[in-house]
């Protein structure tokens, strides 16, 4: 892992809507090949981020720079080669209905490159291979599982070999054994292929188990209230709504 | 930056030697972009120099390889071992090892789908059954909805009123600037159309009796019925589509709601509501676009509207009135029964939409034909 080199660098940034203003002010880097963590309460402005962050929102203030590119900026052709780079899986997935698995993560292929079919199709089999869905590569997404329909949403979004893959909630509404499925195959996106990874999630095993690094956000102050090693924030840092939020299972034990 | 510059960064060159081993070397980067148009020619090359034999290929001059590359080493492989052969390869990463290992996972994996090759015969009864079915779910709809309605009336109170007055905002009151805009140029044809072959005999007056009673008994109803459907059959549809893909209607049940009397009802109250008043309106806008036709050919608005009254009587008014109410009820009742017929998926809505539309004109022209026969015999 090259620790040293900045993927995402993400200065001043102010985001909202019209007069409305979520968050003020952030800055943050995310390195190369490591698992970067937004967190916040529900409604702190984590998905808004993300949506700032690949370039669907432009910032009302300061500026983010994907590879040295500042993606707000980019038109056309830079732009495009921006967005080669990046990979994203919606909260619901957003698979495309009208199209089978291998269709879906197919499409960004046919989109981007000239390859033959044969080689788009073989292309497609091994990323859902990857998520371990190739048996299913014929299936309609409406066929299968809300597990299924997010890890073949992860393999659409790897389909161009993306350096950043962005994750909106990949586990919500996931059971246990499924979700922890999901934070193994995160850790082993980024370990074995070296993909940087962004993800957005509330839930605390989750962190605990993917985070190489976490900031969290705060609906209050309108700022970044933590950042670093999820395990250290926990036993160090003395924000109580830190503290509240990665001990939850400690403090609020209900049987107690 | 390199990376992003693809014509620059996305370079791949290969080269070939025959012998035992045949060796194909590769330069470059091996990603999406630089291995799609080379593809074709580097399988045709390692077929030529190995044949039958052994294939090395020789990666230590590859600056980058990701999944698309390794899909290009992954087809010589697979195509080496089809061909009897082997395959070696020397430079190899452990970052290529790790793509190439799905590649090599998939292949073994079967479809979890068995393949579809059903005869014609079995085709067929599934289409006939398929079409069975929906005329079941059109006679239970009907019946569905006949007693909910019936409930209705025999309830008032019952009836989600703001809603019907909500629906009939949209589908009514909304709609206005396209009745007006559709009625008018329709009675300004019309009256045109008629009075250039009517002034050969001079006879321009009577064109008032045509336009009156075309526009009353038939073109007002239809025209505003067909306007109905575009605008509120689609919404219909498209609204209790997406509820039902949204899992909304299921919401409804599981709250003890019937989504017929929930949602249905007061649409098709609407509908009923609405349609003769639209008639209504575009009947008198669409006279008035021909009055003003008929004064640029010199006759009185005064003479125009007398000739009017005495060419049509309140029976055809209240006929094409009648049809109207008749149509309204068709069109939202088939929005609805299309709505609520919506598979899963974006695109369902969408066909839904396009059938409710499509239904819904076919109806009313066949209901337009018999009321013509039905009116004929009753002598109206």
């Amino acid at each position: 892992m090259d620790d040293g080199k900045v993927v995402i660098r993400v200065e001043g940034l102010t985001m909202g809507f019209g007069s409305m203003v979520i968050m003020e002010n952030l800055d943050f880097t995310v390195r190369s090949g490591e698992i970067f963590v937004i967190l916040g309460g529900s409604g702190s402005g984590k998905s808004t981020l993300l949506k700032h962050m690949i370039g669907l929102y432009a910032p009302v203030a300061g500026r983010i720079l994907i590879g040295g590119a500042d993606m707000a900026r980019a038109e056309g052709a830079e732009r495009e080669d921006i967005l080669r780079q990046v990979g994203v899986m919606y909260q619901m997935g957003a698979l495309f209905g009208s199209m089978s698995l291998l269709g879906n993560v197919r499409l960004p292929l046919e989109v981007h490159t000239d390859l033959p079919l044969e080689a788009m199709n073989r292309i497609a089999r091994a990323k859902l291979q990857l998520v371990g869905l190739a048996e299913y590569c014929d299936f309609m997404p409406s066929e299968i599982s809300g597990g299924m329909q997010k890890r073949a949403a992860i393999a659409r979004a790897m389909a161009l070999d993306p350096k950043v893959l962005f994750l909106d909630e990949p586990s919500a509404g996931l059971d246990p054994i499924t979700s922890a499925e999901l934070d193994q195959l995160i850790r082993r996106l980024a370990s074995s292929l070296g993909m940087t990874l962004v993800v957005v999630t509330h839930e605390l095993a989750s962190i605990f188990a993917i985070a190489d690094r976490v900031i969290m956000l705060d609906k209050e102050t309108r700022s970044i209230i933590a950042e670093g090693d999820p395990r250290v924030l926990r036993d160090t840092n003395d924000h109580p709504w830190v503290r509240r939020f990665l001990r939850r299972s400690e403090t609020e034990d209900l049987s107690a | 930056m390199a990376e992003r510059d693809r014509s620059a960064g996305s370079m791949l060159r290969y080269s070939t030697q025959a012998g035992a081993p045949g060796r194909v070397a590769f330069i470059g980067r091996m990603d999406a972009y630089s291995v799609g148009p080379v593809w074709a020619s580097v399988l045709e090359a390692a077929e030529r120099v190995a044949g039958n034999g052994e294939l090395l290929v020789d990666l230590s001059d590859v600056t980058y390889c990701d999944g698309a590359g390794a899909a290009l080493l992954y087809s010589l492989e697979h195509s080496a071992t089809q061909r009897g052969g082997a395959l070696r390869m020397h430079g190899v990463t452990g970052a290529i090892e790790g793509h190439l290992k799905p590649y090599r996972e998939a292949e073994a994996v079967v479809s979890a789908r068995p393949p579809q090759d059903i005869p014609w015969t079995q085709r067929l009864r599934a289409g006939v059954g398929s079409v069975g079915h929906e005329i079941f779910a059109q006679i239970a709809f009907i019946g569905e909805y006949a007693q909910a309605l019936l409930l209705a009336i025999r309830h008032p109170r019952r009836v989600r009123w703001s809603d019907t007055l909500r629906v009939a905002e949209a589908a009514g009151f909304q709609a206005l600037p396209i009745v007006s805009l559709i009625a008018f140029l329709l009675g300004v044809i019309l009256a045109f159309q008629s009075a250039i072959a009517m002034r050969q005999f001079g006879a321009e007056i009577f064109v008032a009796d045509l336009v009156a009673i075309s526009l009353l008994r038939e073109l007002g109803p239809l025209m505003m019925a067909i306007l109905l459907a575009g605008r509120s059959g689609a919404a219909f549809a498209a609204e209790i589509g997406t509820m039902k893909v949204n899992e909304e209607v299921n919401a409804l049940t599981t709250m003890g709601l019937d989504p017929v009397r929930f949602l249905v009802v007061p649409k098709i109250l609407a509908g009923v509501f609405v349609a003769p008043l639209l008639t209504l309106y575009a009947n008198l806008i669409g006279l008035l676009g021909a009055a003003l036709v008929m004064r640029g050919f010199g006759i009185p608005m005064v003479a125009f509207f007398n000739q009017v009254s005495g060419a049509v009587d309140l029976t055809d008014l209240t006929s094409g009135l009648f049809k109207a109410a008749v149509f309204g009820l068709l069109v939202s009742s088939v929005g609805c029964l299309r709505g609520l017929q919506t598979g899963t998926g974006a695109a369902a809505v969408g066909r839904s939409t396009t059938s409710a539309v499509v239904s819904a004109i076919i109806l009313i022209v066949i209901a337009d034909g018999l009321f013509a026969v039905l009116f004929y015999h009753l002598g109206i």
